[in-house]
Formats: structure tokens, sequence, C-alpha cells
């Protein structure tokens, strides 16, 4: 499988990619090729199983692939070592999960904030962005939709379509490089997905963030510049302009 | 580091109906680890200024052991009493500078009475060389005066003035009682934190003239002499229970220890008072040991139940340690977070142990000195217990590394979305 590579040139570039959970058994993901340039939006869908997570896992530096290279902003995950993915990770990629995306005893805005208490590097583009991380916290709240009065509020207490923009403001802040959302839209109805979707492409936009969506609902895949599908067990079809 | 500390003190707070129980848990075991430490020291601080500038302890032979627990600390009775030939004898050695008599038996509520002379106010001394004061009154000077310590003072509400009766024996179970020949409080001592604070001092006088008439613990039937003709009788001591001996020269205290020990006309003993009560502390150390060894378990045991909630509850946090490595922690920050929260509820659980120890001992302060003998300081942290506290926050800092490394192993698995 591979993805057409983009004029921006590559933010993000996987090369003869091989892995899989058993190491016996037939990879989980195969991916020869695949880049993302900055500001370039990517749609990844596939069935249940495919290893749409495992992507995530591995893109984010959590796992190591058996074979191949991917590489972030010129580094190459699989040379560096557990404690420099994990500060590559805090430093430039943002994470949006289906749900559960906050930690609830946390105020919303401690909650958007966080990624700045482990990263001095998004701490320090919050603060050129806004003067201070906590207005730029409450800049990205704002534009998002939600109200300033729910900023101190608890995280559990708000609605899910609110604690996904919540989730989408954290992991906007401090302008990482990379956006990833994992299947953000599947809890919320028709109308609050599509809102949801304008706001987060809006804003990765505006903040010239690299977008790779997850999503098993295709009918979205127009909303970016490009798609990629994952099928189980290895294969997946070449990435195509929507 | 200090974001950790800043979610762990978050984290703590959401989970604290949880933490709450292990909190009481260990603050129970560092109220009862630092308080068998405070008891024992001040045990040993009441032992060793129970009594100063004193030489020999002298008594009838029997337990070096007995003859300091009756003599020092008014426990016990005297199997058998020297002479008081003995006492002259001791006190006109030319080695010796003073003797104090103590006749012991009697009580009064309880309070051991002790019949003595001015020597005892002269030169009994405890604690750093210091001599005993009076708060009010004077010493006694007539047959039926009695000087109080300041624990008899304050528990019985005895000011000078005021009229007391002695029993004859010791302890609750004296029946017999001197009520006949009252004695009239003439002088408070000042709190000295030794057994004095429990005693009656009377004159050795005193002591006979309430005996006349008595045979074998009770008085003869018919026979009561009245206050003012007991002065007629010959009131000369004929024995003394033990004698408090300080020498001219310490030097030559082996020698008169040796001296008395073949002493001809009596089988008498000489005790060294800081030998004793080493010997009376080392028996003692057995089960201070024990009360130590028992209270590192309840802690060992406040620990554990401590590992065991957090290590239960990491089920239950599993994507909320998922979110923090999306957000950028490491491995190290997830171990940095679960010892901070070990530690931290350490830390709560010494100062809240701390304080509720403080708070015991405050209110039990009156009954511990009462019924015990000693007075437990409610607040202050000497040395050894800060060192204590210190090893309480390092354990439960050990202890959480357990509960932190399994957290560390479940966020390497779980990636960033765990499968629940």
């Amino acid at each position: 499988m591979s993805s057409s590579a983009t004029p921006q040139g590559p933010l993000l570039q996987v090369a003869s990619l091989r892995f899989g959970w058993d190491s016996r058994s037939a990879p989980l993901l195969d991916i020869a090729a695949l880049s993302l340039a900055a500001g370039e939006s990517l749609f990844v869908c596939g069935p249940s199983g495919c290893g749409k997570s495992s992507l995530l896992g591995l893109l984010g530096g959590v796992h190591l692939p058996q074979q191949g290279s991917i590489r972030l902003l010129g580094r190459d995950l699989v040379s560096l070592g557990r404690q420099q993915r994990d500060r590559l990770r805090g430093d430039h990629i943002g994470f949006i999960f289906q749900q559960f995306n906050l930690i609830p005893y946390l105020s919303v805005e401690d909650n958007v904030l966080l990624p700045c208490r482990f990263s001095a590097r998004r701490a320090e583009r919050a603060r050129q962005l806004d003067a201070d991380p906590r207005r730029s916290a409450q800049r990205l709240l704002d534009r998002l939709g939600l109200d300033p009065a729910l900023a101190r509020r608890q995280a559990m207490e708000l609605s899910v379509g609110q604690q996904q923009r919540v989730a989408a403001a954290r992991a906007l802040i401090g302008g990482p490089e990379l956006l990833i959302a994992d299947e953000p839209t599947s809890a919320l109805d028709g109308d609050s997905q599509h809102a949801f979707l304008e706001l987060l492409s809006e804003e990765s936009r505006r903040a010239r963030s690299a977008l790779l969506f997850v999503s098993h609902d295709r009918s979205l895949a127009s909303r970016f510049d490009r798609r990629l599908e994952l099928q189980p067990p290895v294969r997946s079809t070449p990435g195509s302009r929507s | 580091m200090k974001a950790m500390l800043w979610l762990a003190l978050q984290s703590a707070w959401n989970r604290r109906h949880t933490l709450g129980l292990t909190l009481v848990a260990l603050s129970l075991s560092v109220a009862m680890l630092l308080g068998v430490e405070r008891a024992r020291d001040a045990a040993k601080q009441g032992f060793e200024q129970s009594i100063a500038g004193t030489d020999l302890i002298v008594g009838a032979r029997g337990s070096p052991l007995q003859l300091l627990l009756y003599s020092v600390f008014r426990l016990g009775e005297a199997s058998h009493d020297m002479s008081w030939n003995s006492y002259q004898r001791l006190r006109d050695d030319p080695a010796v500078a003073w003797v104090i008599p103590l006749t012991l038996g009697d009580s009064h509520q309880g309070f051991p009475v002790l019949g003595t002379n001015q020597d005892y106010f002269e030169h009994l001394h405890y604690g750093d060389q210091r001599p005993l004061a009076l708060t009010s009154g004077r010493r006694f000077e007539q047959l039926f005066e009695v000087v109080i310590g300041a624990e008899v003072a304050r528990q019985l509400g005895y000011k000078l003035g005021d009229k007391l009766a002695l029993s004859h024996g010791q302890g609750p179970e004296a029946l017999a009682s001197h009520e006949d020949l009252p004695f009239e409080v003439v002088g408070l001592l000042a709190r000295t934190g030794t057994p004095v604070d429990r005693t009656l001092h009377v004159s050795l006088q005193a002591l006979e003239a309430i005996h006349l008439g008595w045979q074998g613990g009770a008085p003869l039937p018919g026979l009561n002499i009245p206050a003012r003709f007991v002065q007629k009788f010959d009131l000369q001591p004929k024995r003394v229970t033990a004698a408090l001996v300080g020498l001219e020269n310490r030097a030559g205290v082996f020698r008169l220890q040796r001296a008395l020990h073949q002493y001809p006309d009596e089988a008498l003993q000489a005790v060294l008072p800081g030998v004793a009560l080493d010997q009376l502390w080392n028996m003692l150390g057995i089960v201070e040991q024990t009360l130590a060894g028992v209270s590192l378990l309840v802690l060992a045991m406040g620990l554990s139940t401590m590992v065991a909630i957090v290590w239960a509850g990491l089920g239950e946090r599993r994507r909320e340690l998922a979110i923090l490595r999306s957000v950028g922690a490491g491995r190290r920050h997830i171990v940095a977070l679960l010892a901070l929260e070990g530690l931290l509820l350490s830390l709560a659980g010494a100062l809240l142990g701390y304080l509720m120890l403080g708070l015991a001992a405050q209110a039990a302060a009156s009954w511990t000195q009462a019924e015990l003998g000693l007075t437990l300081p409610a607040w202050g942290t000497p040395a050894s217990e800060l060192k204590l506290l210190a090893g309480v926050l390092l354990a439960g800092l050990c202890a959480s590394l357990l509960p932190a490394w399994r957290a560390a192993r479940l966020t390497l698995s779980d990636g960033l979305m765990p499968r629940l």
C-alpha cells in the first residue's frame, strides 16, 4: 500500500512498515509507503481489526514495528529511545480519541493544558501564540464554541459533544505539527458530527497542523485531502485523492 | 516533576474516599510507631531523671533491682529492712557526705508515703542535678505534718492546711487506716517528673508515732493513743527501708560498696543507681523491642493496604494513564505519578499520625502521668521521631514503586488505547 507524496514536503514518512502482535502469524499492518505533509489531511478507514489503533500507536511511538521506518519531522521513531519517542509525541502530536478523552477529575481548562505540563515546547508555543498557555486554552475553547463558564467545571460534568470539543482544544494547544483523531465523531449525532468536523478542520488548518483522521464511516472521507483504506489482515489499498 | 506533583494531588483528591481508608490505617500505624518511641523515651528519661547525685542505694540484701524499684520508684515492697544502727554507722562513715533514710510501707489513697528527714530535701536531686523545690508552704517540722508531691496535690486537690489520714500498707488494698492521727499538709513540692511527684513525705518519727500500739500490721484492740500523748513515747526509728548515700569523693564508691557487702552486723547490699537503672532498662528492653516490632508490623500492614488499594485501582485508571501517555507522559512520568501518590499518602499519614498522637497524648497526659508515671510529650519532634517519620516516607515511597511498576507495564501494553 502506498500514499502519494505531497508538495509541501513530508512531515510524516512511513516506509516498508510491518507490524503484528504475534510475530509468528501474518503482520497486522504492512504499509509500503505513507507520507503526510504539513497542513495536509488524511482520512484512514477500515473495518474493525484492520490495525487502525495499532497504526496510531506506531505513529505515536508507543509501539515499534517489526520492520520498516516511521519518520516524524525527519526523526526515525524506530531508532529513538523510549524516552525520546515520548518526548517527540508530547512535543509534536495531538491526539483526540473516540471517548473517555478527558481526565474526569480535572477541570476543562486543566485538561486542555495537560500537554503544556508535559511538553515545554508546547507550553512555549502556546506562550508565543497567546502570551500564556492558560489564555491559549481559553482562546481554543472559545473558538471551538465552548461556553467560557464551563472552563472551571470538571470534565465529567460535560456532555459527550462538549467533551470532544475540549479534547480537540487539548490536542491543538501549543500547535502540534500532527493531529491524530481516532473516531472522534462516532459518539456524536449527525449534526454534532458535522459541526465538530468543521471546527476541527478549521482549527487544524489555522494551526497548519497535519490531520490524520481515523474512522470507519466512509461518508466522511470527502472532507479530507486524501484517503487511506486499511484492510485485514495486512492488505490496504493505495491512498487516493478524495 | 512539578506537573506530576500537581497531577498526583489532583488524582489523590479525586479518590479521596478510597484513599481516606488507607490514610486512616497509615496514620494509626504511624501514631502507634511514634507512640511506642515516645513512651520509650519518656520511660528512659523518667528513669534517668528519677535520681541524680546519689552514689549508692543501700538496703537489706536481696535483689538489687527490687531495692531500686522500691527505694527510687516506690514500686513493690521491701522484704527486709535495715537497722537504724546500720543507718547511723553509715552516716558516721568519714567517706560519706550525706545519707537519706527512707521508710516505706504506708500509703494514702494509693499514693506511697515516705518517711524521711530533712536530708531528703537537702540532698535529693533529680534530672540534671536539680534539687527539690516547694511551690508553696515549707518542709515538715512537726510530727503530723506532710509535704506532698505535685501529682498528689493535683489529683487529690490538696492545698496547704488540708488534713489527711494515712493508710497502713500500700496500694488500693491498704485497709487499716491511721485516721485517728491525721496529718496537715504544710508543703507542696514543685513537679519533678519523677516518683517524688506521687509521694507524700512525712518524718520518720511521724511513722513511728502512727504505728504506736500496732502489731503485725494491725492496731491492738482497745489501745488508742491520742495525738497529744504520742510525743511522750520514744519515737526513735528502729529500722529504715533503705538509704540513699552521697560520698565525699565518688572515687571511693567501690570501696564503700565492698565494705557494705561485708558488713558484719547485718546482711546489706549497696547498689550503684546507674548500674541498677541500666539493668532495669535492659529488662524492659525486651518489652520495648516487642512493642516496636508490633508497631512496625502495623506500619507494614498500613503500607500493604495502601499498595493493595492503589494496585486494585489501577484497572480503573488504565484509560487515565493512556490519556496521559497520549499527551506526552512517558513511562517515567507514570512511575513518578504513582510513586508521588504513595509518597504524598505516606506524608499525609505521617502528619495525621503525628497529630493524632499529639492530641491523644495531650488528652491522656494526666492518666499516663498518674497510672504509668510517664510524662508523655504531646508535641515537639526529637531527632529519633524525625528519623522514624523519614523512614515511614521512604517505606511509603518504596512500597508505592510496586503499583508504579505495574502501571508502567500496563501503559506499555495498553499503548494509547487500553483494550478493556
